[in-house]
Order: C-alpha cells, then structure tokens, then sequence
C-alpha cells in the first residue's frame, strides 16, 4: 500500500519550529479517482501558480464537505431512545465513529513552541486595571512581597490569546476546520497552545486574552477561565469556574467583564510561609503542570474546542539544562529533548467535522485520538534520550499507554514523574503508565538503543466503549504516535536519570492522626454528578477551611459503574490509604508520591493528606471526567484566615 | 462515492493545510474565505434540521404547539420534567423555579420562556397542568405540557433527560431533578440542577443570555432587564 507523494509541502515549507506540524504528503489509502491523479501528477506548483491551485483544490474540494456538515455540530445528533420512526422532522442519526484517517502523514515539530516573554502595556497591577481592559478580579494576594519585591528572578511576562483557528487540519482525511487555540507570539491559534518554561523563584505573568468570536454558534461558549493545573496559585489566578469572562461578559464571581486578566504565578513552591526561605519547600516541586479553561458549565466543549497548553515549570534540581554543572542539578533530558504530548479524545461527524453533544447526558466518547492537534502524527527524534510528558487531555478516555515496535514488541522506558511531580526514584524498566483524565507521566525513553530508521508506536491498550469509565487492557492496542529514530544527535548525550531524583517530606503518623478528616462521596442523583448528594454552587464554599490547616480528605466513590478522577486544585496530596471494595489495597508505586489527580475506580476510595498554605481564597474540588465536572460534579471550598468558623 | 469523497478532502486539506502551517497563513486564509461564503448559502438545506424533536404538544393554557417551532425557536429556554402526582422533588422544583421567575422580573416571557413537560402525560391533561399552575401561582412566560405518551419519550431523549442504564431510565423520579438551559439563537444549551439556589440557575440562565453582561443576579438590573 505504499504510494507516491501527491504533495511534497515539506520540500517548500521546512516544518516550522514554532509549535505547529508539517504534513510531510497526502497518502491515498484508497483507489485514486482518474480527475485527482491528473491534478497531483502535476509537476512542482510554484508562487502565485500555487497560490490559485491551493485555491482550487482547497475552496473548491473541502468546501462540499465543509459545506454539507456546517450544521453537523449543532443538529445531527446521535439520539439514543429514538425507536419510533413515526416521525421524520428529527435531525439524521449522526454515526457513532469517526471516518477512517490517513496515518503518519503529519509530523510533529522537532521541538516544542516556547512562548517567548514580551512586554506587557499597559503593566500588570495588583488591582484589576479594568480602565485599560482588565475582568473585574481581586487583588492578587502577595503582590507587593512576590511581584514588587526583588526574588530570586526578574518578573517575566507574557501573553496569550484564546482565539479561533478557521482551518486546523487534524489530519489530511479531514477538512480544514474551525478550532479554538491559544496564539502566543504570532498571530496563529494552535492547539495545544505554547509552552510556557516557566521557573521557580520568578513571578510571572500571563495575560491571558480573550479573542474568541463574540457571536459564536454551536458549542464552546466564548469565554474563558484560564486553570493552570496543579499551580499553587492564589485563588484570583487559578482560573476559578464562576470567574469566567469576555470584553461583554463577567461570570458570576467577577465584578465586570474584560477582555483580558491577568494571572499571577507566583513560582512560589508550597511551604512558602512554614520555611520563611524566600521561596518555600523544593520538596513540593512540580514539573508538568497545564493551562486550559475551566468555565462553569462549558469545560468539556471549550477543551474539545481546544483550549488548553502546557506549562513547564523549573528549579535548580529539574533545571532545563541536560549539560548543568551544578552538583544538585539531575541532568534530565532537556529541550529541545524535553517534549510535551498531550493525548485528547475527539469525535468526528461523517465529513471529518468535531463533534460535541451538547445534551447527551454522559457527553461524548471520542474514537480518534488528538495527539498535540493531529491524529495519527509522527514525531521525528534523535538516537538519546528523550523526556516525554504525557498528558491525559481528556475530555472522558482512559489510556494504558505502551511504547512498541512494529512488530508489537512492548520497549521498555523509565517512569520519572507522575502528575508532574518528580517521583522520590525513578521507576526504571517500565512498561506501560495508565493515566485517567487529567493525570500527567513523564517518561524517559533512551532511543540510542535502536538503529536509525528504527519505528516505534506509543499505543493505547485500554479499550472503553463509554464516557463512564473504562474497560480492559487488550492487545495490540490502537497506534496514536509514530515515533521515528532518524538521526544521531548533534551532540553527545550527556542526559541521565539518576537513581534519585525529588525527595519526599516524610510522613508524619502524629501529624496524621491529628489532622481533621473531611469526607467527599462522588455519586450520580436526579441525572446528575454529585458531590455528598449536592451538587456545585460557585457562589457559596460548602467548606471553610483554615490556612495551615492540615487535614485528611476521604474521596469515596461507591458505585461500581464509573470511575472518577478527582481533581483537587491548589494544593498536591499524599494517598495515605487506598481500599477497593472495602478492603485496603498497596498504593501503586507511581501513586505514592504527590498527586493532584485520585483516580477513583469503581468501588474505590482514598484518603489523602493535604495542607493549605501561603495563600486564601475560593478553589474547588472536582471530577476530571469533563462530563461529570460540567454536570455538577464540583465542591467550592475556601481557606480563610483566622477563621472562626472553621470547618463548620 | 463515499470514498472518494474522503479522498477528495484528503488532497484538497493537504494542499491547504501544508500553507497553513508554514509561514504564509494570510494566503490560506484568503483561500478559505471562499469557502466559508458557499457554506453560509448551503447551510440552507439544512434548515429542516431542527436541535430537537418538533413533536406537537398541549399546553396548560389549551393551545396547541410544535416543541421547537413555537416554543423553542430564537428563544432562550429553561426547561424541566416533572408530573402532578410527583411528591418526591416537584413541588420543592416547582417552588424553586418560581422563585427563578421572580429574579428574572420583566425579562420572563419576553426574553426568557420556561416550560414544565409532564411524564405523565396520560394523567397529566392540560386542564390537570392548568389546576396544578394556578395552584403554583405561576406566572405568564412559563407552560406545562403534555402530549402523546410517545412524543413526550421523544422529547425526553431529544433533551437530554435519560439514563444508560434501562432500570434507572425507567424510574420517572431520575427525570426531575435537572433543567436544561439553552439560547437556541447560539445553539448553545447546559444543564443545572433544578434544586440549585434561584441565583444559581439565574447565573446560568444569564450566561446563555447574550444581551447580559453580568450574569450574578443584580437586583436593579434584573428589574430593567438590562446588564
């Protein structure tokens, strides 16, 4: 089934380095209609000759299609329940798969798209500057002590905007078609949007933009609440559910609209007060942490839109520096080695049209996987090592992820991370990391190991037929990456995973027994997702809580019919007990270090050790399965100062 | 003819996508504006298409309307299922719900249209619905309906109020306890809970509502129906 390339864009358009991919050729899988073989055959089109063949085949090819499914998102829904024929005025039953996609066709960009600093006018404030544009936020807590004040670094800046892409092309099977991104530097939306390296010891900024169109139609509502996952971030920057907003529109816990905000990462660890160092403890480091929206009841269309990005975030021991001579420094693999991939799950109509169900109660299952914006992509690397950051994007699929030959030969690689954290040791000789929604896995893969030419597949072995949760592990599982070893690397690989890498705060059995116990039941009532038989309120904390408190949250979840990856915001925890069925099972090696996703599977529960420190505010806990967390799964708590009432 | 259809996006998107993705996008995107403009022309044929079932229904004043036609067409709507002879969460709904009516002041009924669909319906005649009104003291803007047993299963689906599993899609009470709240101008449509405080569900109402720029209740602006 080998065939010749019918465009060879790559030969005009080098892949750009920028964070979007190249198509390297469209490669029919199917029978050639004698009119297309007689435009591709063509020779080499050049300049403006170019300019209307793109025209022709673009406009005048994709726009049938474009055009048969405009309103496919909106009105042909698939609609369970449906077994009366009697009447025919409903809209068609939309198919319940994707149409096939052509594999590897496009590359990955060799390294990511770093969002580069820019400088911000008008300058950030502590107050909300909603004269020049600004929601009406609070004050950013801390500013004078983390912002004003000299720290470790000079505040660094940048700017994204959320906005349309009006033709991403996922894959070459599909058509040109309306995304929604983030543009960082230039004037292009991509999904994921840029990443952000960011550092420990420097305040940073991130105005975040909202370009998104106004009088939008379909799914995905057009404003934003940007959550930086896992961030230890005072609560006016944690993109809270109810502080959503465009330049016409406050969400109910701002005090006005805006066209931007300003979010404050303060690159404080956590511990900050309790070590009075400056900076906090370098034992609550976190690595891969992600930006996306999180507004109150549109989560799930806004992501499948695809409003979401990674943020890198590092200190003097994960340092970005594979070559760094400081003795405390680990030498991981670094950029351009270091390499983000977010997996998400989407759904096409029959034209090769995104699809969301605004009203299927259980959301929507996608059957194609969007590996960093394309399905089926190839990422082109070095023969050394690699650090790969795995991201579960959601909005509902479950992965058993393995990395394998052609053959289906299972490799094996070293489990670093989970959650972002870096783990007190590496899990060497790996082969495979389960991730619920949200959950994160750094790897690190050597491929010095293989020849050049060698080609490899990370693929997904569990198998799931619904949003609820998923089924088993089966082999050989579904290709979503090809992963091409094609060259030495400039350099000598100087990376390494040593034998230890963060260390943990020890657990302290007094400290635990002290701790106030909160319990949290996740469960379906009245076609709903709640939480203790309640469901969200963005306007009022069910919970007040102390800061410096410590408490041990009990996360149940007593259904054997869904499972339910539980998000805490804020602060990380620790599993300090784990039962299925009742009965108290070992936690998982790469569950024993700091965690901000608890993956409740059937019939499981968790209890979990948190503390609450250096900032107050309102943050949330809830479902990660997007579906759940639109339908309510979610619980508003606020830490307080002094609080009289505490807990009550 | 369906694959070569697929082909035929293959090559055109490749061509396009490869200019995309380099530095050139202005000229992709004049090339795609062509596009865009057929699109809005066909998206004619499409019309007949409508978000929901357009099954007839009676309301509890006595008139007679099509579901999407004359209830939902251009409008924003909040909608809940309920039945008279539900004692477990309607009456406390119901209440809820009057309250919501009160917050949205002026706007009820004329921006803003609420309707109660029974699933009941045999039971539930419009002159049950209009008893059951008038006892609730609801006010203009917001309609109970039912219609044939069929229909209202129909519509159910169509909106979303059912369950996967058939022994807990069978129990009626799973029904009533959510409100589907949308703006069929935007096509946009979410859940809340019909329990949720009344400035709650007003919140969403408002989100939905694109001509309110605050969507936490504002008692003055509530009154003038302004942001």
């Amino acid at each position: 089934m080998k065939s010749r390339t019918l465009i060879d864009t790559r030969k005009e358009l080098p892949a750009s380095k920028q964070g979007v991919a190249s198509i390297s050729a469209a490669e029919p899988t199917q029978t050639c209609d004698k009119s297309i073989q007689a435009i591709s055959a063509g020779d080499p089109i050049q300049g403006a000759a170019r300019r209307s063949f793109l025209k022709l085949t673009g406009a005048a090819l994709a726009a049938p299609l474009l055009l048969s499914a405009f309103d496919s998102s909106a009105k042909s829904r698939r609609r369970r329940g449906d077994d009366e024929d009697d009447e025919d005025d409903d809209a068609p039953n939309a198919q319940s798969s994707s149409p096939p996609t052509i594999p590897w066709q496009i590359e990955l960009p060799v390294a990511v798209g770093q969002l580069q600093p820019v400088v911000l006018d008008p300058p950030p404030m502590e107050v909300a500057n909603t004269a020049a544009g600004e929601a009406g936020r609070d004050l950013h807590q801390r500013w004078n002590e983390l912002y004003v004040r000299p720290r470790q670094y000079s505040p660094a800046h940048y700017e994204l905007s959320a906005k349309e892409n009006p033709a991403w092309v996922f894959n070459p099977a599909y058509p040109p078609q309306r995304v929604w991104g983030f543009a960082g530097n230039g004037p292009v939306a991509t999904i994921p949007g840029p990443v952000i390296f960011a550092y420990y010891g420097q305040p940073t900024i991130v105005r975040m933009h909202n370009r998104l169109p106004p009088d939008h139609v379909g799914f995905g509502t057009p404003e934003i609440s940007i959550h930086l996952h896992n961030a230890h971030s005072a609560s006016e920057s944690d993109g809270f559910p109810g502080d959503y907003y465009s330049a016409n529109k406050a969400g109910p816990t701002l005090a006005s609209p805006g066209e931007f905000k300003d979010n404050f990462y303060a690159n404080i660890y956590a511990g900050y007060d309790e070590l009075q160092n400056g900076i906090g403890d370098p034992r609550e480091a976190m690595g891969t942490l992600f930006y996306h929206d999180h507004t109150l009841d549109f989560t799930a269309p806004n992501l499948v839109r695809g409003l979401s990005g990674f943020y890198l975030l590092f200190d003097h021991i994960d340092s970005d520096n594979e070559r760094d001579p400081s003795p405390s420094a680990l030498r991981l693999p670094s950029y351009p080695y270091d390499y983000p991939l977010e997996f998400a799950d989407r759904l096409f109509d029959r034209n090769g049209l995104l699809i969301w169900d605004q009203i299927d109660p259980d959301g929507v299952l996608g059957d194609k996987v969007v590996v960093n914006g394309y399905i089926e992509p190839v990422l082109r690397v070095a023969a050394r090592k690699y650090r790969l950051r795995l991201l579960n994007g959601g909005p509902s699929r479950f992965y058993a992820f393995y990395l394998i030959t052609g053959d289906n030969k299972e490799q094996s690689f070293s489990y670093i991370a989970n959650d972002g954290n870096l783990l007190p040791a590496p899990l060497y000789e790996q082969f495979s990391v389960r991730l619920a929604v949200a959950e994160r896995a750094d790897i690190v893969v050597d491929f010095s190991r293989y020849p050049i030419g060698t080609e490899l597949y990370l693929v997904n072995r569990l198998t799931q037929d619904k949003t609820r949760l998923p089924d088993k592990v089966e082999k050989p599982g579904v290709r979503l990456l090809k992963i091409i070893v094609d060259r030495y690397p400039p350099e000598q690989d100087l990376s390494q995973v040593p034998s230890l890498l963060r260390e943990l705060r020890p657990l302290d059995p007094q400290e635990i027994k002290d701790a106030k116990e909160r319990r949290w039941e996740f469960d379906r009532r009245n076609g709903m997702w709640a939480v203790n038989g309640k469901f969200f309120d963005p306007l009022r904390p069910v919970e007040k809580i102390e800061r410096d408190a410590v408490e041990v949250w009990e996360l149940i979840n007593d259904s054997g019919g869904w499972a339910h990856p539980i998000h805490i915001h804020f602060e990380e925890g620790r599993i300090i007990e784990k039962r299925i069925d009742d009965r108290i099972v070992p936690i998982p090696l790469h569950e024993q270090g700091r965690k901000d996703v608890f993956n409740l599977g059937p019939n499981t529960s968790m209890k979990v050790l948190l503390r609450f420190r250096d900032f107050t505010g309102k943050y949330i806990i809830h479902c990660h399965n997007l579906i759940h967390e639109d339908h309510a799964m979610m619980v508003r708590w606020d830490i307080e100062d002094d609080s009289s009432d505490s807990g009550s | 003819m369906n694959t070569r259809r697929k082909l035929l996006a293959g090559i055109g998107t490749a061509a396009l996508g490869g200019l995309l993705w380099g530095r050139t996008s202005l000229q992709a995107h004049e090339a795609f504006e062509s596009a865009a403009i057929d699109m809005a022309d066909a998206s004619v044929d499409g019309a007949q298409n409508s978000y929901f079932p357009n099954v007839w229904l009676d309301s509890h004043e006595g008139k007679r309307v099509r579901f999407y036609d004359d209830l939902v067409r251009g409008k924003i709507a909040v909608i809940n299922f309920m039945f008279v002879q539900c004692g477990d969460i309607c009456p406390t709904m119901t209440a809820n719900l009057i309250k919501v009516q009160k917050l949205l002041g002026e706007r009820m009924g004329r921006d803003i249209f609420m309707y109660s669909i029974s699933l009941q319906p045999l039971m539930d005649t419009p002159e049950v619905l209009k008893a059951y009104a008038e006892m609730h003291r609801v006010q203009p803007g917001w309609q109970f309906l039912t219609g044939t047993e069929a229909d209202i299963k129909r519509l159910r689906y169509g909106l979303g109020f059912y369950d996967p599993e058939p022994e807990v899609d069978r129990n009626l009470g799973t029904h009533t306890g959510m409100l589907r709240i949308g703006n069929d101008r935007s096509e946009r449509w979410t859940m809340a809970p019909a329990l949720a405080e009344p400035e709650r569900i007003l919140a969403t109402i408002n989100h939905v509502d694109s001509t309110m720029v605050h969507t936490a209740y504002r008692p003055v602006a509530a009154a003038s129906g302004l942001g």
